[in-house]
């Protein structure tokens, strides 16, 4: 099957089907006595017809030309690509959860009410928070939900503050969430130490400041280790400060959002908390808050009345509502499921094992590649790949060669800061033994840079399709499949 | 530190080595650099860790507090339902090259991905009639709030106007959205079941960006799509539809009808209603906004050698190129619930998904005819397809807890959000069975 190239569209033959349904029990009845002419469709919509065989084979086939973190190591900076446990996947499949409807009353969803209550509690005190919301699906949505949050705060103080600040080695989503929200950005330069630039700052934080938003440690693997002076500058001109935690896999156990002076965090369960990232989603971003600002937090909030567990949907200073129903509710099942897996003791160990496991690879790389700072990295480095650009090899093309070794390439060109950059998240659950075959791996490529460079630059030589003329796709965009005639 | 936890495999020699080799005592060492003032002394206050064997007992415990729809036969829809998913769905979105992938940045080791997500977007542009379809949203809540950020980030006008008929959670939304970036929202009144068309257009005016409908609406009806284009066109406003992709088997397509931009949720093929997420939403659009479009969008290209193969494009839109100037800030989606939706609409097929939605039709036109028969008024005037709204002798919480106690879930309590006494919004899928339709009315006459 290794040559399956087919679209599902093409090996559809009118008549077969996958699937069958069961006759009407109920009278007849013609659909065009129910609606006027103009209301039905003329012709169908042409969706495939096969067998159920047929469709099976077809998806294991794409399967095949899948790679996920079940297949090989995934070292891919700021994405926290860990195993995904499968109790997870089992728990959140119980027809006791998969099977209910989020409009039942209260009382005969109490499992699910009292599962997502003690995950609000759980994540509050990882991050150091004192209430939280599970709402938003995705880091970026926590983000927007945040940033609002500080908004309606703001307003309710009598201000309308303008502008949002973002290191220059943020996540691209914390400056489009400061838009969507409303917000104007303010960039703020890292220093030579890849760090936030204190001073920079202190000159850009003022009254129309709302909130500084950073990801500590940050996009470079660093811990901003001013962070306690960071927070004093922000709150002393009446801003707030939003954690991104994006990289929360560093701290699990070590300390908190809370504890560095943050007022707002959001989460991505889909990345410190095992959920599977489903090849883009679904995720989950809960949003943490401290106590002045759990008035703003968005309704329903899950709330414990007695012994009961309850929504509350009064309170006139929330933001409102930023997602259907209660979030992603499957996704926040798996993480609890796993948070109850590792206890306070475990998840420590994981950010441990994290932040060893990436200071031993970024040690075992750094003779062959240009590591930028000097300062022990947490959960993540990055590299330079500047040393083999000037002898003609770009990162996209040590990306591109990693594929034919068996991994997934790391990040690539992210943070901007640096130059032909290299984000590396190797994560705890890895053996040394992985790190070490990686780290082989990329020192080979880097003596191909210097004594076989065509190899590289040719690569990938293994992969079901070569290198994909991406600027084709965009010139010309084809975007759905359409039927020769 | 030992490795008592099967997800993590550090033996105390791998410890040992790698913190030798990096000439540090500690792994303390490497947290030296955090101020000694945020580092924790304590534990994290949550729950010690339970081993596998006790904790699926505990999570299969937890999830038997809840009465689930296998228990009792659902009566609910509003905008989540309980349809047939065939096997197959869990089947292939559970194989692990799938479910534990990111999203495809490397094209040549994601073609299983990206292509799936091609064959997605085809089906969304048939089902919608709808020129280019995104791969996917977080849920169809949220993909009318971006619609319309779309719709004024497009035309620059000040004003979205949305039908009381559109779903309360999608309006919950849009209005927390509009706050951001501080366009207003105007809500257009009802007439019964349906929008009412001369509101929208003694409403409507130049500052109109986008004119909000839901197809079939929250009660189930079914609106004239042909009409409200005329207003949105007389006014240079964009049409915007969130459809039930089931009802789109059956009813004309509201890319046929002029709609502007198609949003809406993937939930009935294939995805559980699990407490209401995660779902799918699904964003498709005319090719005049193709380059407007929020979220990653998969292109056909073609390898060095001249072979078909698929990628992530348009990427110039995206939030991670454009940062602040992005025209959204969505990254992750729910692409493995799209995946399941494309299942799905692959297993029933151009025939099946008709006769799924016939099916639905059928069962919501019988329950609502023999409740008119026996005397209960049925307010719908407009053809409805899957729910319609019935008038009750009492409350409609009362009448659902004399349903609950006789093992059936009820319908929807339209009091808290329509201020509509005693109404309640009842969805007939095709899993329901004529004799649960006739129980449910059995225990209405006894009321």
């Amino acid at each position: 099957m290794a040559d399956y190239h087919q679209l599902i569209f093409e090996i559809s033959q009118s008549g077969r089907t996958g699937a069958d349904l069961p006759e009407s029990d109920v009278d007849p009845i013609e659909l065009d006595e129910k609606f006027p002419k103009h209301l039905l469709r003329e012709t169908p919509a042409e969706l495939p017809e096969v067998s159920e065989l047929q469709l099976v084979r077809h998806y294991t086939a794409l399967s095949h030309k899948n790679y996920g973190v079940d297949n090989g190591f995934y070292p891919l900076g700021s994405c926290t690509m860990k195993y995904n446990p499968k109790i997870n996947e089992d728990v959140a499949r119980l027809e006791g959860f998969s099977r209910i409807h989020p409009y039942q009353p209260a009382e005969t969803v109490q499992g699910a009410l009292q599962l997502l209550y003690e995950l609000q509690e759980d994540l509050a005190a990882i991050s150091g928070m004192d209430a939280v919301t599970l709402q938003p699906s995705a880091g970026a949505q926590g983000e927007w939900t945040g940033l609002m949050i500080a908004k309606n705060y703001h307003q309710q103080n009598g201000e309308n503050r303008s502008k949002v600040l973002v290191p220059d080695s943020a996540h691209g989503t914390n400056p489009a969430s400061a838009a969507v929200a409303g917000f104007d950005t303010v960039t703020i330069p890292s220093n030579e130490n890849g760090l936030v630039d204190l001073e920079a700052l202190k000159k850009r934080v003022d009254q129309d400041t709302a909130a500084l938003m950073l990801t500590n440690p940050n996009t470079l693997g660093l811990f901003e280790k001013d962070i306690v002076e960071i927070a004093e500058v922000v709150h002393e001109a009446g801003g707030l400060l939003y954690y991104d935690g994006a990289n929360a896999n560093a701290i699990l156990g070590k300390t908190t959002p809370g504890k560095m002076g943050f007022d707002i965090v959001h989460l991505n369960l889909h990345k410190t908390f095992t959920t599977p990232h489903g090849g883009g989603g679904p995720g989950a971003g809960p949003v943490g808050v401290t106590k002045e600002l759990i008035p703003f937090l968005p309704v329903p909030r899950i709330e414990k009345d007695g012994d009961n567990y309850i929504w509350n949907d009064d309170e006139p200073l929330s933001i409102g509502r930023v997602k259907g129903y209660y979030g992603n509710f499957g996704i926040l099942a798996r993480a609890y499921t796993y948070i109850r897996t590792m206890g306070p003791e475990g998840l420590r160990q994981v950010s441990e094992s994290a932040v060893l496991h990436a200071n031993y690879l970024r040690k075992r790389l750094e003779t062959h590649y240009e590591s930028p700072y000097a300062q022990f990295c947490k959960h993540e480095f990055v590299l330079s790949g500047s040393k083999q650009k000037k002898l003609g090899v770009r990162t996209m093309n040590i990306a591109k060669r990693l594929l034919d070794f068996g991994y997934h390439p790391p990040t690539i060109y992210f943070p901007l800061n640096v130059e032909e950059c290299l984000m590396i998240e190797p994560t705890e659950t890895e053996t040394k033994e992985t790190l070490d075959a990686f780290a082989d791996s990329m020192i080979q490529i880097a003596n191909e840079v210097e004594e076989d460079p065509d190899i590289v630059l040719d690569a990938p030589h293994t992969t079901v399709v070569g290198r994909l003329d991406e600027t084709k796709a965009a010139r010309k965009p084809v975007l759905r499949y359409t039927k020769s005639v | 530190m030992t490795s008592t936890f099967r997800y993590l495999p550090d033996t105390k020699q791998d410890q040992q080595d790698m913190l030798d080799f990096l000439n540090i005592q500690s792994i303390d060492d490497l947290f030296a650099d955090l101020p000694s003032s945020i580092k924790l002394t304590e534990a994290l206050a949550i729950p010690k860790a339970i081993p596998e064997p006790d904790l699926i007992k505990k999570m299969q415990q937890l999830s038997l507090q809840n009465i689930h729809a296998n228990q009792y036969p659902l009566f609910l829809g509003a905008g989540t339902y309980d349809h047939f998913i065939p096997s197959v769905v869990s089947h292939i979105i559970g194989r692990s090259e799938f479910y534990t992938a990111y999203t495809p940045y490397q094209p040549e080791i994601s073609q299983g991905e990206l292509q799936a997500i091609f064959e997605f977007q085809t089906m969304v542009c048939e089902l919608t009639g709808m020129d280019i379809a995104n791969s996917s949203m977080y849920d169809g809540f949220t993909s009318v709030a971006e619609a319309a950020a779309l719709a004024v980030s497009t035309t620059k006008r000040s004003k979205v106007m949305v039908s009381q008929a559109v779903h309360p959670e999608s309006r919950a939304i849009l209005k927390t959205a509009a706050t951001g970036p501080g366009y207003q929202v105007e809500e257009i009144d009802l007439t019964t079941d349906i929008t009412n068309i001369r509101d929208i257009q003694e409403k409507a005016d130049d500052q109109t960006a986008a004119i909000i409908v839901q197809y079939p609406n929250f009660f189930g009806s079914v609106e004239d799509l042909l009409e409200i284009k005329k207003i949105a066109q007389e006014h240079g406003a964009l049409l915007i539809v969130s459809a039930n992709p089931l009802a789109l088997a059956i009813l004309q397509p509201p890319g046929k009808l002029g709609a502007d931009i198609v949003v809406g949720d993937m939930q009935p093929f294939g995805i559980q209603i699990s407490f209401g997420g995660p779902h799918c939403g699904y964003f498709a659009v005319t090719k005049k906004l193709m380059r407007k479009i929020p979220g990653r969008i998969v292109g056909q290209t073609t390898d060095a050698q001249g072979n078909r193969g698929f990628t992530l494009t348009l990427q110039t839109r995206e939030q991670h190129i454009r940062r602040e100037k992005a025209s959204s800030n969505i990254c992750s989606n729910q692409a493995l619930n799209a995946l399941a939706s494309a299942v799905f609409m692959s297993a029933l097929g151009k025939q099946g998904i008709r006769q799924m939605a016939t099916l639905n039709i059928k069962k919501a036109d019988y329950m609502a005819r023999q409740l008119t028969e026996k005397g209960f008024s049925v307010n719908n005037q407009s053809p409805f397809f899957n729910e319609f709204v019935v008038t009750l002798p009492v409350s409609a919480s009362e009448v659902n807890h004399k349903l609950f106690e006789a093992g059936i879930i009820g319908g929807f309590d339209l009091n808290k959000d329509y201020r509509m006494n005693n109404q309640m919004l009842i969805a007939v899928t095709e899993q329901r069975s004529k004799q649960e339709i006739d129980q449910f009315i059995t225990i209405l006459e006894g009321l």
